[in-house]
């Protein structure tokens, strides 16, 4: 069936909770209201109150409370609205849910998933377009996946729903309602930790995920156009992330470029040229080049598209790359 | 228009023993002679793990710890009071919970010996990690009062905190959830006056810290922290009222930690001897044996074995806890729930020198 991520979402959750009386879905504007994107619509209806909660206007108070549901037999999927207000609530990841398990020795564990709406690109309101995933990256006990099309979507939070450790699941909202693909009606989960190759290709490896992945596409066809051939990686999964797959594509290309729409530096590109770096610099034909958001605060809605890499940008880092 | 009155509340104190061990007939709660034993012997022994752990840390023994001197009537009375199958959310001030709930002192020392398998908790025990952050564990037993109640547990969830700790926003969040919620939770504060250096009346301007509870739309109440038979009866009518579906209740116990924060200050910079001297002649044991005494329960042969007792049970948990060994591979192995293949590789690294 062709869906949107939001009904790809949408619909991952609603059979989840169907197969899971423990799930529940929580946040801001969740439940009667179906989310500020939809993306809960309907589970209200189905579930009630009681597992599709709105909760009062707190990110520290929803997480909060999400770590003694999860600690106690619950499997809470807390939404933050919209990432950049999820700083209220980031003591809660550190300090708990990614440390819950490690300090009881597994006693205690956190399974939970937050649904974080992320990336910009859609010409919002200030604190509406970050993406954050660096700042979790550093945490020893996250997950992180991010996907990058209904597809993922769907069985990267069916995975998610059935992980045992606290899942960061990004969704990046400016492929909301981007396209349509086929989506299988019935369960299906995809690995978390297992990067996706997108297409293969053999003079330059590029990585990418979330939305990037996406925009890349256009890039990379241009590319190939003018006969650079590209492996195109998606990670699916920044933590844990699939290095063997990286460095499989590096050895066989010589060439990497990153493409993330978070800022340079210290932005999750830099750890994947580090680890070239200390296992593939022998394989290396050109630098490892980052084409990434600029080291500023995401601009107002008039000036953002100078913020977020594009095609132009992608075709160009791709070319210069093959041709170092 | 005339100006209409649209809210008043009261918040009651209360006492039940008075320092001098005198009762208040009237509010006697009239516990059976075994609960009082029980209360006198564990606060006994809480006394005497404590002080035997400052000797510990003093001589490099231990590594920092929270000494409980002074506080024992609310760690041991809402501990008592709350039923075996009611979940408990202690922070680092009420660990003496855990030996309550069928720990041995030895597994409880465990963890202030530097070792996180002291927090390893058969979940049967109905206890939570404690809380070394300041404040997070409230909305934890929020949260965890509510999947308790989605499961079809009947159970009240008694978390802990200080005063200080009523400071941080989360404690706003989690008594706001627990209003609108109407969780089985009862908000157990223990005013000790400081957080660390800082005076009580530096935390907040409202008279009491119970009655905060009043503008998140419940009960709160204030009671003598010292006076354990107050401390039982005021929270186990709170946990009943839990249990039974009437919400939450924020109990102000009123106290005085005796020592300092934790080993790494030195109390005598920030409060008086004349403080301490008030203090000290409300402490929690000693007008409870006055009373006990006054019941023909206590004498001075009850004390002495009683102390035998103690610490012979101090002496065996140190004994274990000093003698306790894990592997040292379990850094690694607890991150997830199936190790990373990037961890294996670190983890094999770390051990391979």
């Amino acid at each position: 069936m062709k869906m949107n991520m939001v009904e790809a979402i949408n619909r991952c959750l609603n059979q989840e909770m169907e197969r899971d009386k423990t799930i529940a879905v929580m946040g801001e504007d969740v439940g009667v209201d179906g989310g500020v994107f939809r993306v809960t619509d309907g589970l209200y209806a189905k579930y009630g109150r009681e597992r599709v909660i709105d909760t009062p206007l707190s990110e520290s108070g929803i997480i909060g409370t999400a770590v003694g549901m999860a600690a106690l037999g619950m499997r809470p999927v807390p939404e933050i609205q919209f990432q950049g207000f999820e700083y209220n609530a980031y003591h809660h990841f550190v300090q708990h849910c990614a440390r819950l398990r490690n300090r009881t020795r597994g006693s205690f564990t956190c399974p939970m998933v937050v649904r974080l709406p992320a990336t910009g690109g859609i010409k919002a309101l200030e604190h509406h377009s970050e993406s954050l995933e660096t700042i979790y990256a550093h945490i020893a006990g996250l997950k992180i996946v991010y996907p990058s099309s209904p597809y993922e979507a769907k069985g990267l939070l069916a995975a998610a729903l059935s992980d045992e450790d606290t899942v960061m699941y990004f969704e990046p909202k400016r492929l909301y309602r981007a396209f349509k693909e086929e989506v299988p009606e019935e369960r299906y989960t995809i690995p978390i930790g297992k990067a996706h190759t997108v297409k293969e290709g053999n003079d330059v490896t590029l990585i990418s995920w979330g939305a990037m992945t996406y925009i890349s596409k256009d890039a990379i066809a241009e590319a190939e156009k003018a006969g650079v051939s590209v492996e195109h990686i998606d990670l699916r999964s920044l933590a844990p992330c699939d290095w063997e797959s990286i460095s499989n594509s590096v050895k066989k290309t010589g060439r990497c470029v990153i493409v993330h729409e978070a800022v340079k530096t210290m932005g999750f590109g830099a750890e994947i040229m580090a680890r070239i770096m200390e296992k593939d610099f022998l394989s290396l034909e050109a630098p490892v080049k980052r084409i990434t958001a600029w080291d500023i605060t995401v601009p107002y809605p008039k000036l953002e598209d100078y913020y977020f890499p594009d095609k132009k940008r992608i075709l160009k880092g791709i070319i210069e790359t093959a041709k170092f | 228009m005339p100006v209409t009155k649209v809210f008043e509340g009261k918040v009651d104190y209360i006492q039940i023993l008075d320092k001098d061990g005198k009762i208040d007939s009237a509010l006697d709660p009239k516990l059976p002679s075994e609960l009082l034993e029980k209360m006198y012997r564990y606060m006994v022994l809480a006394r005497a793990w404590d002080k035997k752990n400052l000797v510990l840390q003093r001589t490099g023994r231990m590594y920092t710890y929270a000494p409980v001197e002074g506080q024992e009537a609310i760690v041991i009375g809402s501990g008592l009071a709350a039923a075996p199958t009611d979940w408990v959310f202690p922070t680092y001030r009420e660990t003496f919970l855990y030996h309550m709930r069928g720990a041995s002192l030895g597994e409880l020392n465990v963890g202030w010996m530097g070792w996180e398998d002291g927090l390893k908790i058969d979940q049967k025990m109905c206890c939570f990690p404690l809380a070394i952050p300041i404040a997070t564990q409230f909305a934890h037993a929020v949260g965890g009062a509510y999947a308790l109640k989605l499961r079809g547990i009947n159970s009240a969830a008694l978390v802990y905190g200080g005063d200080g700790s009523t400071s941080e926003g989360d404690f706003h969040d989690a008594l706001n959830f627990a209003g609108v919620w109407n969780s089985g939770v009862v908000f157990v504060v223990s005013n000790n006056q400081f957080a660390i250096s800082v005076p009580r009346k530096w935390q907040t301007k409202s008279e009491t810290i119970a009655q905060k509870a009043l503008a998140y739309g419940f009960k709160g109440v204030q009671v003598d922290g010292n006076d354990i038979l107050a401390v039982y009866s005021v929270i186990k009518e709170a946990a009943n009222k839990a249990r039974e579906g009437h919400g939450p209740t924020l109990i102000e116990a009123i106290t005085f930690r005796m020592g300092p924060h934790t080993t790494a200050d030195d109390p005598k910079k920030y409060r008086s001897e004349e403080e301490v001297a008030y203090w000290r002649e409300r402490d929690p044991i000693t007008r409870f044996q006055i009373y006990l005494k006054g019941k023909g329960i206590w004498t001075q042969e009850y004390e002495q074995k009683l102390q035998t007792e103690c610490s012979a049970l101090v002496e065996e948990g140190v004994a274990k806890a000093e003698g306790f060994k894990a592997d040292p591979k379990n850094i690694f192995k607890f991150v997830f729930k199936d190790m990373t293949k990037d961890l294996e590789e670190q983890m094999n690294e770390c051990f391979s020198q």
